[in-house]
């Protein structure tokens, strides 16, 4: 039998409703109007062609997947590009779904599945999505032939969370209408899990499903180079243009008399005399263009990009950035902002996950008004702690210790209560079955199936319990409870089961109160064995304290502040016990909004708020989530590069100053200004200008700044100006109660300041993917929240602390490798095309070109594009693990300093007074045209044109040397070789009469060049003379005004003998090079294998030294 | 390494010198220390190169003398005077009488300058046809348009050699003649009309077309000569490897030159008694006065050179030698004293540290 969903596009234009409607019903005819959609077909238009074959291979991959789709009442094969909207589709275990599908049916009773949305979010904990209770009975192929049914649901959209419809399945005469959710789509791109099989109908498919809408999305980002880029594209186009026009001016004031213009030698056909002037002057002028355009460098272009993908590279291959642990290595998603991570001078870093491990463990927590602290598995109360009164400092101290006891309890089995502990449960009871019953925790007790690569795995082996949660907190409470003997042991339709002290209740699962990121909390509805209806909440304390109206409220709060305080992460649990007729009412509500297909998610919020409201305290918990490792060292090295390190998270004000203070974002010797909790406009603005007062007083230390988020938005709103003010004057900005469209937010704010600086956002979890986009350079840490940040990030690291490899290291090796690329560029076609402007001068402006056709076309494709390439791929001018260890070299290079309008101008300069020289040179070299040869014989102008170009070939190619700093033998290779290859290939060139061209021009001018003594004089002269300038130039600068970055190459020791080392490389070099390595070895003595093997340690000179700095000099980054 | 069979994760990027930018790499460093002898010992270089070519370029000698013409200067005028025009001036004749006090040692080779000729200007240079100079018959009977104007004759034949530079070919010509005692008669000096083009354009890049019948004549049948020319190419001289697109004096013309003042190459003297150069004595210059230079304001002028193995006299490549040389001293002195100063500066701010 025949299914058929009809999407009554005609009907329905798919932009003017807000619905779509699908309708099923049983025999349809087959030749319908039903054009298959073609599963997918995103090219997506880039100038990334690799990765578009890349990704349009993995494309074809999916698209020829075969599945199995319910016709004839049968199942058959088909490939997964021939799905249309509508079909049934059967995906078994650890399928791929291949469209979204609203799941019909499962193996299991209740029509529940698991699914893994990894690959779309990255979440790996399992995900349950139930279908509607009349389709979860047809289970089999032959059952959903009597489904007949109606599928109502929004037009495509790309949040992959959201999901309005409804299913009015028409059941014996009698519609019954079914609300569809989130949980009952199975989006495109996940992965079934732990259930055999299931049935589900295809909603979206090919270009329309969430994955593919989400691919979109990404927009171009373009680096600060390229945009000076375009400045000096502009600059050279009016030099060409005005070039142009001197030229055609020049032409007609010369060609006014007729003996210049139409000598008797030279006369002009017919034609050409009687054509309009004004056609002749634009002709000329677009002559002129043509013969100047290669001042134009359209190879720069072809070169940068292939720079940025080949240059990329290497930040994957970089074993510094790869974390053994993960197995994750770095991954570049846009290669166009490599040398921006070169350019970074505020770093925007979210806290949770990023900073920290994001790995959840149990520490304390309050119940009832009473602290007690989880220690080796079991609850010790507190006394009235001495711990808090000494702050900040004793805590950490005892961070390390705690670290240590962090090893102890997770690596401690699950162990039975002692008597004490149960006195303990018994009496907090409803805080622990709070913290048991309060939660989205899934249970695995499957081993074989290979769900065991989730993070969350618990370490409970002996209970042979897996818990799987989207939230870490969620996890580490509910282990935390299973210790102490509470144990979880799962959810079956819609019972939660708890074993207490080895006593089993069930509790059967009313409703689900979901979190969201507004409300900040959730809640579960569940009917207690006594038949009581009970209401656990759970949430972050601001959401849940202003909502209790009974229990130890005062003294829970100051709990909460102490935990924070410590840097732990809290979360408040309250109750409530209804009457049923308020829970009739609440029933009926919820339904209700949960039906609606408009507005549902304001109803439902609606609805969560009357639910959630006069609820008693139980208690508070605390979460410990732990630095990762270096984030300290990581944000000073930051700092003392001259980045603003401003730390923006969710958290509460205390908890993120306490972590702050801990990973070093703050320091004690930092003044503190806060800017929090304001409540009105005039007040912020009162509170902003005296902060601003003081920092103007006391400008001698440094200043550290915490806003929160609704100050934050007081302050944008009216004040941007002075706020953008103190904070420019804050070395640390932390931004706490951060929603994650604020972040974004004030990124933009800093992003479009005056002084319009470059940024980088550092993230890991989905809400901190609106910053990462919104930062110049967004960086993703593949962490524990799932991947979507990664995903859209333009760089994506395993760790907080390759940051500093990432910027100081790689980005400072990009910005300069790019930087002299574009310079060499410009400069290289300068000297290139001067010379033809200036023999205009000499030839009546007739556009003779100097250079023969095929040496024009040749120079940037041929002659002089390897070395800058090989150049700008391999350029270290200065040692890798220098720049690590000295971050304060990462100043040299801010604000793009080396593609600024005088490093332009001098190289644009440089470029003129070569082309002068070649030009000049060989202007006075042929004197009156006297004979450079010994037999007396004469050059003609191809021969003067090729000396031009011999020496501007060799000069560029040498200037390049010049510039090099790291000498491998590609290099060698590449240098010497495009010399090599300009001769030999102009020895060929000029011995051959070409047939298929018209003009032999060249024939044997570049031998009888090369056999004239006085040009080979001449070359080394205007070759010498040039680069003098350049020498004598750098030798001063280096001499008289060295940057630090200088500095620091003379401290690496060079000699001789690497020049050697880097010659051994090249194969053919070995042997040749082996016996004077050897000799030298034994002259010097000293030449020792270690010494090409640079060792750096951690306790290297250089680092000691700069922290020192740091101490001393507190005001540096400000002053920078 | 042992470790990495086992350590190793499935992404571990490879350790090699490549992947992890560890290629073994010489670095140098442009320092005041290293380019300092370097800038003496590229000075002292260049100073000694420097006299070396600038007394080599001393030691030749030029003579030069400007037949163009203009009123009052030479017997030369008179033929100017009537060769104003543009049409081919009527064959007119003048003298050049110099006399050398001493040897002027050979080989001697003698020039004709033109200034204000622009052999350079883009639509002369184009204006030929190398298929049809290197025999090709077909390209004879039909000469490229870039030969346009001189492309064909008024009665439609093609011309051969097409185009502009062919038409301008230089019809003067010289002879040079010796009085050895004062008084005695003139001999003629035998000038050495071979090989003045590039041996290459001579003999592999301009050909004549195969001959008809043993016949030069016959081969150039169908084509008309360049207008300005008053006999047509194969007879251009009595020799028949001299004649025909393959005349020396007409693939010297063809190479055109650089600038709008150059020189051509006329003869060389070296055979009879003047293979040691010219002795002293008179001498006189016999020059057929065709070409008319004039309109165009240009000159003419007729130079006797000897050559040595650098080429003609040219004191630039010695001279700029010399400046480059000095100023690399110079600048070397100057390094020298900012690099003692800043040494100095330099310990003193390792002190304070």
């Amino acid at each position: 039998m025949w299914r058929w969903v009809r999407q009554q596009l005609g009907f329905d234009p798919p932009h003017q409703s807000d619905t779509r409607t699908i309708y099923i019903a049983n025999r349809f005819p087959q030749n319908g109007l039903y054009t298959p959609q073609k599963f997918i077909d995103n090219r997506i238009i880039s100038s990334k062609g690799y990765e578009d074959w890349l990704r349009h291979n993995s494309d074809n991959e999916v698209n020829g997947a075969p599945v199995y789709v319910v016709r004839s009442g049968g199942l058959v094969k088909t490939r997964s590009k021939n799905i249309r909207v509508g079909d049934i589709v059967r995906i078994a275990k650890d399928e791929i779904f291949p469209a979204d599908l609203v799941l019909l049916s499962s193996d299991r009773l209740d029509g529940s599945c698991h699914v893994t949305t990894a690959s779309l979010d990255g979440e790996t904990n399992l995900k349950t999505h139930v279908a509607v209770p009349e389709t979860a009975v047809l289970q089999t192929v032959a059952n959903l032939d009597s489904l007949v049914a109606v599928i109502e649901c929004q037009q495509p959209e790309a949040d992959l969370y959201r999901f309005l419809g409804r299913m009015i399945i028409t059941q014996q005469m009698e519609e019954i209408v079914r609300p569809l959710g989130p949980e009952s789509l199975l989006l495109r791109g996940a992965r079934l899990k732990n259930t055999k099989e299931i049935f589900g109908v295809a909603v979206y498919t090919g270009m329309e499903t969430k994955m593919a809408l989400n691919y979109k999305s990404k927009s171009q980002k373009r680096s600060a180079v390229e945009k000076s880029m375009n400045t000096f594209l502009i600059i050279y186009l009016i030099i060409l243009i005005s070039e142009a026009i001197i030229s055609t001016i020049l032409k007609y004031t010369w060609q006014a008399e007729e003996k210049w213009d139409e000598p008797w030698y030279n006369q002009k056909t017919e034609h050409q005399r009687n054509s309009s002037k004004i056609l002749r002057f634009i002709s000329d002028f677009l002559a002129f263009l043509v013969l100047y355009n290669f001042i134009i460098p359209i190879s720069l272009y072809v070169t940068v990009e292939m720079q940025k993908f080949l240059g990329s590279f290497f930040i994957g291959w970089d074993l510094d950035l790869y974390h053994e642990e993960s197995d994750q290595k770095a991954q570049v998603n846009t290669s166009d902002l490599n040398e921006e991570l070169g350019q970074v001078e505020y770093v925007f870093t979210d806290k949770t996950g990023t900073l920290t491990e994001n790995e959840m463990q149990f520490r304390e927590c309050s119940i009832n008004g009473m602290k007690y602290q989880e220690i080796s598995g079991r609850l010790v109360p507190e006394g009235p702690t001495p711990d808090s009164s000494e702050g900040n400092l004793s805590y950490l101290n005892s961070l390390s210790h705690l670290n240590n006891l962090s090893h102890l309890t997770t690596s401690s089995s699950f162990r039975t209560s002692p008597e004490n502990e149960t006195e303990l449960i018994k009496e907090h009871d409803l805080f622990f079955k709070a913290v048991s019953l309060c939660h989205t925790v899934q249970i695995s007790n499957v081993h074989v199936d290979g769900i065991g690569d989730g993070p969350w795995q618990s370490n409970l082996a002996p209970s042979q319990l897996e818990y799987y949660a989207s939230s870490p907190d969620e996890k580490a409470l509910v282990e935390a409870a299973a210790r102490i003997g509470i144990v979880f042991i799962g959810n079956s339709e819609e019972t939660m089961e708890v074993k207490i002290l080895g006593k089993l209740e069930r509790y059967k699962l009313l409703h689900i109160l979901e979190f969201d990121s507004d409300r900040r909390r959730m809640s579960v509805i569940v009917r207690a064995p006594s038949g009581e209806k009970l209401l656990f909440a759970k949430g972050a304390e601001s959401s849940i304290l202003p909502k209790c109206i009974g229990g130890e409220i005062e003294k829970t709060r100051i709990h909460v502040d102490e935990f924070a305080l410590k840097g732990l992460r809290t979360l408040c649990i309250a109750f409530r016990q209804f009457t049923s007729k308020e829970y009739e009412e609440i029933d009926r509500r919820l339904f209700e909004a949960r039906t609606a297909l408009q507005q549902r998610e304001e109803k439902l919020a609606n609805v969560f708020q009357f639910i959630e409201k006069d609820l008693i305290l139980l208690g508070a918990t605390a979460v410990e989530d732990r630095l990762q490792d270096k984030v300290r060292e990581t944000i000073e090295a930051l700092r003392m590069a001259g980045i603003k390190v401003w730390v923006l998270t969710g958290d509460k004000h205390e908890t993120a100053v306490s972590v702050s203070l801990s990973c070093g974002h703050f320091h004690r010797t930092m003044n503190i200004l806060e800017l929090i909790n304001q409540k009105s406009d005039s007040e912020c603005a009162e509170q902003l200008r005296q902060l601003a007062r003081r920092i103007t007083e006391d400008h001698v230390i440094q200043h550290g700044l915490v806003v929160d988020g609704t100050s934050l938005s007081l302050a944008l709103r009216e004040h941007e100006k002075l706020f953008m003010e103190v904070c420019r004057n804050c070395s640390a900005v932390l931004c706490c109660r951060m929603a994650p469209l604020q972040k974004a937010k004030v990124i933009r704010l800093i992003k479009i300041s005056p002084e319009k600086p470059i940024t980088l956002a550092v993230g890991d979890g989905a809400n901190d993917v609106s910053m990462i986009q919104e930062a110049h350079v967004g960086i993703g840490i593949m962490g524990k929240e799932g991947r979507q940040a990664a995903r859209n990030s333009d760089y994506a690291i395993a760790r907080f602390k390759f940051l500093s490899k990432l910027l100081f290291v790689h980005g400072h090796f990009y910005y300069i490798r790019i930087a002299t690329l574009v310079q060499y560029f410009f400069y290289k076609n300068v000297c290139f095309i001067t010379p033809q402007f200036l023999y205009q001068f000499y030839c009546l402006f007739s556009q003779q070109t100097l250079y023969d056709s095929v040496y024009l076309t040749l120079y940037n494709i041929c002659f002089t594009s390897l070395p800058i390439l090989i150049y700008s791929l391999l350029e270290q001018h200065i040692d890798p693990h220098v720049l690590q260890n000295k971050p304060t070299l990462y100043r040299d290079i801010s604000k793009n300093r080396l593609l600024s309008i005088k490093t332009f101008l001098y190289w644009t300069i440089l470029g003129f007074t070569h082309a002068f020289i070649f030009f000049f040179g060989s202007y006075f070299l042929m004197g009156k045209d006297i004979s450079l040869l010994g037999n007396g014989q004469m050059f003609g102008n191809w021969t003067f044109g090729t000396l031009v170009f011999t020496v501007m070939v060799i000069t560029v190619t040498v200037k390049m040397a010049l510039e090099t700093h790291f000498w491998t033998w590609i290099n060698h290779l590449v240098t010497w070789g495009s010399i090599v290859f300009y001769f030999v290939f102009s020895l060929f060139y000029g011995g051959i009469l070409w047939p298929f061209l018209g003009s032999q021009n060249m024939y044997f001018v570049f031998i009888q060049l090369l056999s004239s003594g006085s040009a080979w004089f001449a070359i080394i002269l205007m070759v010498v003379t040039c680069l003098f300038l350049d020498v004598v130039k750098k030798v001063f600068d280096r001499q008289l005004h060295p940057t630090s970055t200088e500095k620091a190459q003379l401290t690496e020791t060079n000699s001789s003998i690497k020049c050697l080392d880097s010659m051994c490389c090249f194969p053919e070099g070995e042997t040749a090079c082996a016996s004077v390595r050897r000799m030298l070895e034994r002259v010097i003595g000293r030449c020792s294998p270690t010494h090409i093997s640079r060792s750096w340690s951690a306790s290297d000179p250089f680092y000691t030294n700069d922290r020192s700095i740091l101490t001393l000099s507190t005001m540096d980054s400000t002053t920078y | 390494m042992t470790w990495s069979a086992t350590a190793r994760g499935a992404h571990q990027p490879d350790n090699t010198a490549f992947t992890q930018q560890r290629l073994p790499a010489w670095q140098p460093l442009l320092s005041a220390s290293i380019t300092l002898p370097l800038f003496f010992c590229a000075g002292l270089a260049f100073i000694g190169l420097g006299l070396g070519l600038y007394y080599s370029s001393n030691g030749i000698k030029e003579l030069e003398y400007d037949y163009t013409g203009n009123p009052g200067t030479g017997n030369c005028s008179v033929c100017a005077a009537e060769g104003q025009g543009r049409a081919p001036p009527p064959n007119c004749s003048c003298a050049w009488y110099f006399s050398l006090p001493e040897l002027f040692p050979g080989p001697v080779y003698l020039y004709y300058e033109l200034t204000n000729f622009y052999q350079n200007n883009r639509r002369y240079g184009v204006s030929r046809d190398d298929a049809q100079l290197s025999g090709l018959p077909s390209a004879l009977h039909h000469p490229v348009n870039e030969c346009a104007p001189y492309q064909f004759s008024a009665a439609g034949l093609p011309i051969a050699p097409c185009g502009a530079i062919a038409n301008s070919l230089f019809n003067d010509s010289f002879s040079l003649w010796h009085q050895r005692r004062p008084g005695g008669p003139y001999v003629e000096v035998p000038l050495d009309r071979a090989a003045i083009a590039w041996w290459t354009d001579y003999h592999v890049k301009f050909r004549n077309p195969p001959l008809v019948n043993g016949s030069l004549a016959l081969a150039f049948r169908g084509t008309a000569p360049p207008p300005n020319w008053h006999r047509p190419v194969y007879e251009l001289s009595p020799d028949p490897n001299n004649t025909g697109f393959i005349n020396q004096d007409f693939v010297v013309w063809m190479r055109t030159a650089a600038l709008p003042t150059f020189r051509k190459l006329y003869a060389r003297i070296r055979q009879g008694n003047y293979t040691a150069g010219l002795p002293r004595g008179a001498y006189r210059v016999n020059i057929t006065y065709n070409y008319p230079v004039r309109v165009f304001g240009g000159h003419k002028l007729i130079i006797f050179s000897n050559i040595s193995w650098m080429g003609g006299k040219n004191p630039f490549l010695g001279i700029a030698y010399l400046v480059v040389g000095s100023l690399c001293i110079l600048m070397g002195f100057v390094m020298l004293v900012v690099y003692i100063r800043y040494q100095d500066q330099n310990d003193e701010d390792d002190d304070d540290e």
